[in-house]
This record gives C-alpha cells, structure tokens and sequence, in this order.
C-alpha cells in the first residue's frame, strides 16, 4: 500500500491517523466478544419462523393446534396478533410482519407464523406441525411485465416502486461514434458471516422490553417495532448486539417484531436465531437490473450524450427500491463528463425475493453498464481503455447530468495515472504452482489453453443518503474528573467506527484513555451505518460534542490557571498558551470538574430531483478506478483473478489499516460478483440458500491487491475524510469483466461470467 | 423438550484440558450447538451449519473439524480445543496479536474460526509458504478483510517464531 500524502499526521498513539486499536479486539481475538447469536437470558425461549414455500399464494387458513401440543411449545404467533401497524418497511410501509389469512404471501420465503419454544429443535417440530393450507397463484417473476402493465397487480400499492428519467442538454446530438449494450447484473447476497439474530426481555410489567439486536440503525427499527407493536417508541429500547458484518442486509427489519412480539405473548425472554438458509429468505438482496446504455462520442473520444433505460426488480417488498433506483440513474455517466443525457428508470414489484441495500446501493448496477461502455467506446476509436477514459475525466466544477455541479475532490484522472502505474504481475510461468492458476487444486486446467486478459473499471460512488433526507447523526462526549467517555447509536458493524470515535476524543481532547458507552437508544439517532456515511455524519457529531467540552475545558482552565481564552490550544496531552508558553496537562485541568454535550451533526440539505431528474440530490462524491489482470482457461471457462491494482480517492486518512481492509474487503466483494456470487431464482423459488451452492470468494480467490490511497482533504467533511467502504466494491466487477472479455474476445454482458458464458 | 426425545445418558467432553458433563441433552445435538449452548463456550460461531464457512473450527485429537458436522456425542474421549483454549490466563497468543497488528479483524466472526485453523496449520508446518497458507485456510471464509490483512498476519507470526 502506498499513500500519496497532502495531510500531515500526528503521532501520538491512538490519535486520528495512527492505526489505533481497535477496542473491540481482543474479544473478538479470543472468542468473548458477544455477538447478537451469543446473546443469552435466564428462562430464555427460542424462537423460530414459519415461511412460505410458495411465492405467490392466498392463504385460506392456519391451524396451529398441533403446534402448540407439542410438550415445549411456548406460543404461537400470526398475523392476528399483531397490535399495530399489519406491515412495516423503510421507505413504503408495505411489507406485513405476518401474512395474514385471506390475504396472499408474495414470495417464496415470506413469514406467516412465529413459534417460541425450549428448544431449537423443539421449534422445528412446531412449525412443521403448523397446517397452512393456500390457494396457490401463478407469480409475477418478469419484472418487464410490470413495466408494460400486463402483469396482474400483486400489490395493493401497486407493481411500482417508482419510475424516474433524467433528461437534459441537447437530445437532437447525435454523435460520430456510437456504442451501445445491453447489460444485465445478477442478484447478490450480502452473505455477511454473523447471521440474524435477536433477543428480547420483556419488562417485568408487561408493557415493554428491551431488544438486543444486530441492526445498522437502532433508531429505525425502534420506530418500525413500536409502530407494529402499538406501544410507544420509549417503552422498546434497543441494544446493538455484536453485529458479524452487515453490507446493507441490516437496515430492513427482519425478525426484530417477530422477536418482540414472542416476548411479549409469552412473558420470557426470546432468542430467534436464523440459520443461513433462512438468513436467504430473511434479508434483502442486491437488485438484479438489466440496463440499457447508448453512448454518443465524437471522433476524439469525447462523450457527447448518454441514453440508459435501466429496469430494477426490487422484489415483492419496497424496502429501499426507490432509492436504489435514484442512485443508480443518477451514476449514468459514472465519474465522467456528460452534458446531454437522457435516462429512465423503473424499480418494479414482483413475487421475486425483496431486493433493497447493499454494499453500492444502485450504482454497482450502473457502473457494470457505462465501464462495458467505455471499453466498447475504446475498441470503437482504437484508443486504449486508460485513454478513452482519460479523455472524459470528471473535475470538480462539472455539472452533472442533474444539474448538480460536483463539489466534492475529484481527483479521477489522478485515480487512473495512479492506477496505471502499479507494476503488472509476472507473467503466468509455465510450471506455476496449481494454486495460481485456473480452477486451482482441482487440477483442471491445461496451461496451454491459459489466456491473460486485464481490464479497467472507474467510478463514482454518492456518499450520504440523498433526496431531501436529513439523515444526521448524536453524539454525546462527557469528561468527569478527567475520564473521557463518548456515547453513540451508531451501529459498529465491523468497521471500526468504535475506533474512530475514541481516535476523535483522544486528538481533540488531548486524553489517551477514551471509555465507550453502550450503544444503544438511550441517545438520540445516528442513522443508518450505510451509504459510506458513518466517519463522515457520526464522526463529524463525535467531534462536535468532542469540540464542546473542550471549549468548556478551556473556559474552565483559562480562569482557574489564568490562561489567555483565546490563546489556548491543545498539544499531545496539554492545554498550551502559546502567549504565554504555559502547559497545563489536560488531566490537571479536569480534576474535580464535569462537561456532558450532546451535538448533532447535519449534512449540508439535498434536493428532490423533478420530473426531469434534476436537482442536487447528492451530499458528496468518491472516486476509485479498478485496473484487473485475469488469466483464463478459454477451454473450460475458469477465471482466476490474479491482481487488482487500484488508486482510491479517500480524503484525509484517519486509520490507514482499516482503510486498507476496507479496500481489500471491498474489492472481494465485486470478485464475488464478477466471477461466482448470484441468488438463483426460478419462477419465484431460491434454488441456491446456502453457502455449498451460492459460493463466495475463499483465500484461495482472493487476488493480490495493489493499492494507492490518494489522500486528499475534503473540505466538506467534518474530519476531512470520505467514506471508503462502498467504492471498492463497484468498478472492480466491470474491471474484471473487461478483463475477462480481454481475454476471451467475448462480449459478456451479464455477472456473474460463468464458466460456459466463457466456453460455450 | 419432551422426555422421550432427551438423552437420558450423561456423557463427558474433555474441552481445553478440562472435563465437561453434558446432562439432560438431545443426542442429535451438534458439538457445535454443546459447546456454545451447554458448556459456555461461545468463542466458535455457527454460520453455515454445513462445513463451508469455517467459523466453528476446533481442534479435536489434532485435526481442524468443522464442529457443526460433528455430533457432540461422538466427541466423548477426544481431546477437544476451542479458541477459548489458547493463551495462557487470558494472555495473547502471537497469533491473536498478530491478527489485530495486522488488521486481520473486522466485524470478527470469521475471526476464532480462523485463529483455530491458524494456529492448527502453524502447528503442523511452521513456515508454509504464501500458496500453502492460502490452501490450508480456504476452508475458513471471511466476508469482511478480503483476505489481505489475514495474510499479512500469519506472514508475521512465521517471521517473528522464526526470528
């Protein structure tokens, strides 16, 4: 890894550009560090899901008699019980906790039922016990269909999430040059290792409970369960339980009203624990899309004007459809200058399984798209992938095809120059180890039928919910005799933002020690640990309430040792004067006295885009561009990605490590979409829920990562920093794709590239 | 659960040096599910339930077992070792310090899994090279690291033990 640097670092241990300890370590090293699935209470129930094997069909009756003979079975809950609000969701409250009698369930997977019993195994015997008996109904699957309205509604909000274009400059230009496509991206799973899981207590009076859970944003899910449970906000209070990664598959509520409501009709404590099949059927996924895109270049190769329609199935429940979508139309042109544009976007309900977050949000779908553009525009012009690019770069002032002028760091042309310089790989020797090459240990590959091909993916990723939503962060900060404590809801996934936080307090505060608060709802909201936002929105509210208490400090400290007020800063672990030259240490000056602040941090406010799709609907960019070296076996349609070079825009570096695992995870992820990760779905039913047939990146796939970190403050940012944990994951697929094409001289327009895309 | 489909037998396991009673148990219980539900041991994760994932790895009699394929029952007279087994009164392993070093440690599930099966690999052959390394630990799947870090980590152990 290297940095090319414009921020200069401090050196104090702990403090923001060091790489800090994370304090969740050593639990997590030695096997303590309590997971939501590790999570366990006196007189605890298990609790467990009854679901639809069908995925479209009315349900005519349930009968849950035998269920609750069975020596163990605690209770049984249905749609019946519910107290509230029938359905939940993010952005539409449309998907119901339970399907009810009478109504239909709408894919394959959808709860009907909850049992609460002694025993896992207990818990199984009862749902098998309880008799659903459904008038079966022929699914909606072709999201098409609902584009052009011939398919039945299976919706009382209808079959459309939303349906947005984007039109502006000039439509008459038609250019020189003209590539177009059709690209289609495959459903993938988030598969984070920690799979669902929840515990709720019920108070001893019956009227509320506490809920430990494994969420990306407590406060969401608070709302959500109260409203379902009918029981005010501040009689549920949420505890993160450990949570085992996330990627977007924790922001829909899964078991969390399920879990409550077991607690609740039994009196107990109750654990529902999902299993990794289950886990397929309890989350959302990333959208599958099919995406339409004509480029207009001139004979130099500068883009002229882009045409897109693109086509969202987000499943048989909203969840964040409508945004996924916006994203994605908004990325058309990805991280290069367009003036004519002209897209339309659908997101569309089927009895296909819910789609919604996921590491990309959209634009993972959009920038496989317009990087097979670029490489077609490149072979159009005979230029190379680097200079087609390279002639279009975005800069900051561009407007974009919103009308948004982009005011973030854009450093693309530095991405790819810097990209572009990290040294190839050897060249594949023909006694290689089997481990380097194709289909690896199973010694299926024949040297001889070995191709290498290398490939260039580049993008633009949004950082921040977008739209008009105010999506701010709280963070509290307390020094009491010198102990610093700090108090969040923001959901540490994996990230590392506890160890962000106590980075922050340990710089501004000038203490070492930083004491870490329980997180949870006893705080006010930190949004959703998504869209690449929490250094960004909890970091800049960690720091405000940091900021603070140390005015409060200073105020303190300049009339107790006689200090100038408006000449005190802090150095290492002192309050200096740098009038006078006096050093107070910050320990010395906080004896005996106590600051609590709470701050929230806004981002600047975003716009609605209008009927034309303009408006500045974005807080801030990021930049990454992807350079893949593939080898592979043309014969059998075997990839291995053999190294990914890679230059990311990261603003101020705050913990160079975590940024390089956040890299390196990332650029896993898009392998895994590139080359071997897809939910496959026919005619509505998951045929692959678990991890012996949806396969996921091993060791043994992991390429070799070159990476370069262009380190450049962001003056929006609170701490100068972007997110980094979206945009590794993005052009890295098309990079590999175009690799593969490379290779192979195949057109490819589908991920995952399977082996007899390849071969056949 | 009822008493028909409960083992009404007592059986032992010896886990990290110590003997264990597990009474009033299903039989089709899982070492796994035993270990984490029965005896307080919950350092392995289950995430697959089918030998894919890695995160439940123990060692029992020297060999790496996934412990969601393991009856636990069948575990009786086997020397078992769990994550919770290494280090001496809570001491780091120089593996374990080499994971956060490293950076080899995210979210952490994977995270015991992989100490197990690296600490098993080092074991048995002290300086694999880069290709063994990434074979020995495929069978452990880390969603979050990409693997780089986690490399890097045992690249460390081996340089230091053998320094």
């Amino acid at each position: 890894m290297t940095t090319t640097h414009t921020v200069s670092t401090p050196t104090r241990a702990g403090t923001l550009g060091t790489n800090a300890h994370r304090p969740d370590g050593v639990a997590k090293v030695q096997g303590g560090f309590a997971f939501s699935s590790d999570m366990w209470s006196e007189n605890m129930l298990w609790g467990a899901t009854l679901r639809s094997p069908h995925p479209y069909a009315k349900i005519i009756s349930i009968d849950d008699s035998a269920a609750l003979a069975i020596d163990g079975v605690e209770c049984v809950v249905t749609a019946q019980d519910v107290p509230g609000s029938p359905y939940y969701g993010l952005i539409m409250s449309d998907q119901p906790v339970f399907a009810a009698i009478g109504d239909t369930v709408r894919y394959c997977g959808e709860p009907i039922a909850a049992v609460a019993a002694d025993h896992p195994e207990t818990c199984k015997r009862a749902l098998a016990a309880i008799k659903v008996v459904y008038e079966i109904l022929t699914p909606v699957t072709n999201p098409q269909d609902c584009v052009s309205g011939i398919a039945p509604q299976i919706h009382p909000e209808g079959n459309v999430y939303r349906h947005q274009r984007i039109i502006t400059g000039d439509q008459s230009i038609v250019g020189e040059v003209i590539v177009e496509g059709t690209y289609e991206i495959g459903m993938q799973d988030q598969a984070f290792l920690g799979l669902e899981s929840a515990l709720a207590i019920p108070d001893s009076g019956g009227e509320g409970l506490e809920l430990y859970v494994a969420t990306q944003w407590l406060h969401e899910d608070q709302k959500q369960i109260a409203a379902c449970l009918n029981i005010p906000e501040d009689k549920i209070r949420l505890v993160l339980g450990g949570v085992g990664g996330a990627f977007g598959a924790r922001e829909d509520i899964s078991l969390q009203v399920h879990t409550c409501l077991l607690a609740l009709k039994s009196g107990r404590p109750v654990r529902i624990s999902y299993g990794r099949e289950e886990s397929f059927y309890g989350h959302v996924h990333r959208h599958p899309a099919t995406i339409w895109m004509r480029h207009h270049a001139d004979r130099n190769g500068k883009i002229l004007k882009i045409e897109s329609t693109m086509l969202f199935d987000g499943g048989a429940y909203c969840s964040t459809s409508p945004a996924v979508l916006i994203n994605a139309i908004t990325h058309t042109q990805g991280p290069y200058k367009c003036d004519n544009a002209s897209v339309e976007g659908w997101a569309v309900r089927t009895n296909n399984p819910p789609c919604g977050a996921m590491r990309g949000f959209g634009v993972v779908q959009a920038c496989f798209a317009h990087e097979s553009q670029m490489e077609k525009l490149a072979a159009a012009l005979g230029l190379s992938p680097v200079e087609i690019r390279l002639r279009n770069v975005m800069e900051t002032g561009d407007r974009l095809i919103t009308g948004q002028i982009m005011d973030s760091v854009a450093p693309v042309e530095q991405c790819i120059r810097e990209t572009g310089a990290i040294a190839m790989p050897e060249p594949l020797l023909p006694n290689a180890d089997i481990r380097q090459i194709p289909g690896g240990t199973g010694l299926t590959a024949q040297p001889g039928n070995i191709v290498r091909g290398v490939g260039w993916g580049v993008s633009m990723k949004n950082l921040m919910y977008s739209e008009g939503f105010d999506d701010y962060s709280t963070a509290r900060c307390r020094m009491t005799d010198g102990v610093v404590s700090v108090k969040f809801a923001t959901s540490e996934v994996g990230q590392g933002f506890t160890m962000l936080a106590q980075q922050i307090a340990r710089t501004i505060l000038g203490v070492d020690e930083v004491l870490l608060d329980t997180i949870d709802t006893q705080v006010g909201s930190a949004g959703s640990t998504s869209a690449s936002r929490q250094t960004w929105m909890s970091g800049g509210a960690v720091k405000a309430a940091c900021e603070k208490v140390l005015e409060d400090l200073f105020d303190h400290a300049a009339l107790t040792f006689e200090l100038s007020r408006d000449h005190v800063r802090i150095e290492e672990t002192d309050i200096v004067d740098i009038l006078s030259g006096r050093r107070i240490a910050v320990s010395e000056a906080s004896k005996g006295i106590s600051f609590d602040r709470t701050e929230e941090y806004h981002h600047p406010p975003t716009e609605d885009l209008d009927e034309n799709g303009q408006g500045n609907c974005h807080v801030a960019f990021a930049f990454v561009a992807h350079r893949a070296v593939v080898d592979v076996d043309v014969e059998l349609g075997l990839v291995k990605v053999v190294q990914i070079a890679t230059a990311q825009d990261v603003g101020r570096i705050l913990n160079p490590i975590s940024v390089q695992g956040q890299v390196e995870g990332g650029i896993a992820q898009g392998l895994g979409l590139a080359v071997m990760e897809e939910i496959i779905v026919n005619d509505g039913k998951v045929r692959n829920p678990s991890f012996t047939d949806y396969l996921l990146p091993t060791f043994l796939d992991a390429p070799l990562v070159e990476m370069v970190l262009i380190e450049e403050f962001e003056p929006k940012s609170p701490l100068g920093a972007k997110g980094v944990g979206e945009p590794p994951c993005i052009s890295v697929t098309p990079a590999i794709a175009n690799a593969i094409r490379n290779a192979t001289g195949r057109d490819l327009p589908r991920v995952p590239i399977r082996p007899y895309d390849i071969c056949l | 659960m009822s008493s028909e489909t409960l083992g009404n037998e007592i059986y032992t396991l010896r886990v990290n040096g110590q003997e264990h009673q597990v009474k009033d148990a299903w039989i089709g219980e899982s070492l796994l599910y035993v270990l984490r539900e029965r005896l307080g041991l919950p350092g392995a994760k289950g995430a697959c339930e089918q030998g894919e994932c890695g995160s439940c790895t123990v060692v029992m009699d020297s060999q790496a077992v996934c412990s969601c394929l393991v009856m636990a029952a069948a575990a009786v007279d086997t020397e078992i070792l769990t994550v919770e087994g290494l280090g001496e009164n809570g001491s780091l392993t120089d593996i374990q310090q080499a994971f956060l070093a490293a950076g080899g440690v995210q979210c952490g599930f994977c995270t015991p899994g992989f100490i197990v099966a690296v600490h098993h690999l080092l074991d048995s052959n002290p300086e694999p090279s880069d290709d063994q390394i990434r074979e020995s630990l495929s069978g452990n799947i880390c969603r979050c690291t990409g693997y780089g870090r986690i490399l890097e980590a045992v690249k460390i152990v081996i340089s230091q033990r053998r320094a």
